[in-house]
């Protein structure tokens, strides 16, 4: 499992606040949510993420609600992996729940925005292409890579279940 | 210190729970653990994205319905004609599976509130919500916390979730409160202390005498807040106040779970509270906390006291205890939001609502109302709100060119008046 893309940089405690604004999760459709991800600290960031990103962040990504349209929206906005020093522990299990790849590492003085990198989620490597570095970052537990390979946390459930 | 097998006498309450619902003798933070969960709650916002899982994962009926809890609280009565389809679509959920407790409009209040008033949260349950404030119910002595839709729809289907078991940072907390100086200027304190994160991954313990001093509505505020440090769980042993308290409002047995008497803790804080002040957090974090005295001044366009960390009657009361004979200042509003029905009907009783409305403050009916941004107060470019809630994210409120300070709502009652961040203790 590789992703490439652009990165693009936040800073620490990036909330579901920002990430999607509550008055926008009566949404519901990921296309709709996508058009206002990031709107509370960067509302260029559907444009930017378009031709696909990897966002990089600080500290506690994802803290705040519960509400899974966080993830969703970054994942349909084209976001193909999410790199932070830490996560708030709801985002980080909603995140793996619906298939959008995270990691978690330091990443600060290495990437700039705008940098290309590529990710082996499995392996935790991140090469940053533009400057031609590597950088090695704590792999997900084995649970959270069986949830993503078996394509998120309904499908799990359904094969444990014996429904497919 | 958490070298080699610990003796099963020496275990805490959240190892002990989670014990009991995975069916072992022990666990220890780290371990991943398959649980069974007790009760199960998911509100209007939440639900319609559960539901969709659900039907995605393809089992015909949920687990227990009488183990499922739906309540009706983030946008109600419905502001938009989409908001109206997403709760005509957990209605027929709830019809569909049989779900024994639903509170609609008008017959519950914000789910937080509710659960703990309407007897659905006993000392030893495993709780999980689909919301981040499920962490509230470790006031009774429960281990509760809050997951997103889709780890839901998997409880829904199964009746258990995978947990890591937390480390336990205890808080010690000892010293009598001052006059005007309340539980949520403790949580926002201990918030401030250990930062947004600080207790990410992590439970939170809270004891001492300040603690069992502090009545059910002071205890769900503190533990409704540990979210706000990132906890996975916030709890308070239970003791005789617990068990009045859940005796009163379900006649289902109740088996407490508390701490072995040499239970180990990742971390034990000590705190005096007895000179602790009111206290403020700074937007845009809810760990950039001051003092009261540092912050004053501040100049408000309105005020908010309600919401699952301080709708409940004491909350109302202690407003109401600044408001009576005085008027919010023109030019600013105030909005009140009584946390449930219960707490309505009893706020009226009391007479709280009357001293409210000959304040200026206008009362709305129960639910979360402006603290999620979606209707009932939210902000224009600019503005500035003082809230009783728990979150003063940018954009929380309504535009993300407003403010929002956090504070107790005698705080936000004496600002109202003065029309600037006020010391409630600077009101007679």
């Amino acid at each position: 499992m590789r992703v490439e893309g652009k990165a693009v940089v936040y800073g620490d405690n990036i909330d579901t606040d920002v990430i999607i604004p509550g008055r926008y999760l009566v949404l519901q459709e990921p296309s709709e949510l996508a058009k206002h991800a990031m709107e509370g600290v960067d509302p260029n960031f559907p444009q930017k993420a378009r031709e696909g990103v990897i966002i990089v962040a600080g500290r506690n990504f994802g803290c705040g609600s519960s509400r899974e349209e966080a993830p969703v929206a970054l994942k349909h906005a084209n976001t193909k992996c999410v790199i932070a020093e830490s996560f708030a522990r709801i985002f980080y299990r909603n995140a793996i729940n619906i298939g959008l790849p995270i990691l978690e590492a330091s990443l600060r003085d290495k990437v700039s925005e705008g940098d290309l990198l590529s990710v082996d989620l499995v392996s935790g490597i991140i090469e940053n292409k533009t400057r031609g570095i590597k950088i090695q970052a704590k792999p997900l537990p084995p649970l959270a890579i069986e949830i993503i390979s078996a394509g998120g946390l309904t499908r799990y459930v359904r094969k444990k279940l014996g429904l497919e | 210190m958490r070298a080699g097998r610990r003796g099963i006498e020496r275990l805490n309450i959240v190892e002990k729970i989670l014990a009991r619902a995975s069916g072992e003798k022990e666990v220890s933070p780290g371990q991943i653990i398959d649980a069974k969960v007790d009760k199960a709650m998911m509100h209007d916002l939440t639900g319609p994205r559960v539901i969709d899982s659900f039907r995605e994962i393809g089992v015909k009926r949920v687990w227990d319905p009488e183990r499922i809890i739906v309540v009706f609280d983030h946008d109600v009565p419905p502001s938009t004609i989409k908001a109206a389809e997403l709760q005509k679509k957990v209605r027929n959920f709830v019809r569909e599976q049989g779900i024994k407790y639903f509170y609609d409009i008008g017959r519950g209040g914000v789910c937080h509130v509710v659960m703990l008033e309407k007897g659905h949260v006993k000392p030893g349950e495993l709780i999980v919500g689909a919301d981040s404030h499920t962490v509230t119910y470790g006031a009774l002595g429960a281990f509760a916390t809050g997951v997103g839709a889709t780890d839901m729809a998997a409880v829904l289907a199964t009746g258990s979730i995978w947990l890591r078991v937390p480390e336990t940072l205890k808080f010690e907390v000892s010293g009598k409160l001052q006059k005007r100086v309340y539980a949520k200027d403790l949580i926002l304190h201990i918030i401030g202390m250990i930062g947004a994160e600080g207790a990410n991954y992590k439970a939170m313990l809270f004891s001492g005498q300040t603690i069992r001093d502090l009545g059910i509505d002071g205890r769900a505020t503190i533990c409704n807040m540990s979210i706000e440090a990132g906890a996975k769980a916030g709890i308070i042993e239970p003791d005789e106040k617990t068990i009045k308290y859940v005796k009163e409002r379900t006649g289902e047995p109740i088996t407490p779970i508390r701490s072995d008497e040499d239970a180990e803790f990742t971390k034990v804080y000590e705190i005096d509270a007895s000179r602790l002040e009111p206290q403020v957090a700074i937007p845009p974090s809810v760990d950039n906390v001051k003092p009261v005295s540092e912050v004053g001044g501040i100049e408000i366009q309105q005020g908010f006291i309600g919401t699952c960390t301080n709708g409940r009657l004491d909350d109302l009361r202690a407003a109401a205890e600044i408001l009576k004979g005085r008027r919010v200042k023109d030019g600013v509003r105030l909005v009140i939001i009584p946390g449930s029905q219960e707490v309505y009907d009893r706020a009226l009783k009391e007479g709280l609502i009357e001293i409210f409305i000959k304040a200026g403050a206008i009362v709305c009916g129960p639910g979360c109302g402006p603290c999620i941004g979606i209707s009932r107060g939210v902000l224009a470019d600019d503005e500035v709100c003082i809230s009783s809630a728990n979150r003063n994210f940018v954009g929380r409120m309504g535009s993300p060119k407003s403010k929002v300070y956090l504070a107790s709502p005698a705080t936000v009652a004496a600002s109202a008046i003065k029309g600037k961040i006020t010391d409630p203790r600077e009101v007679d």
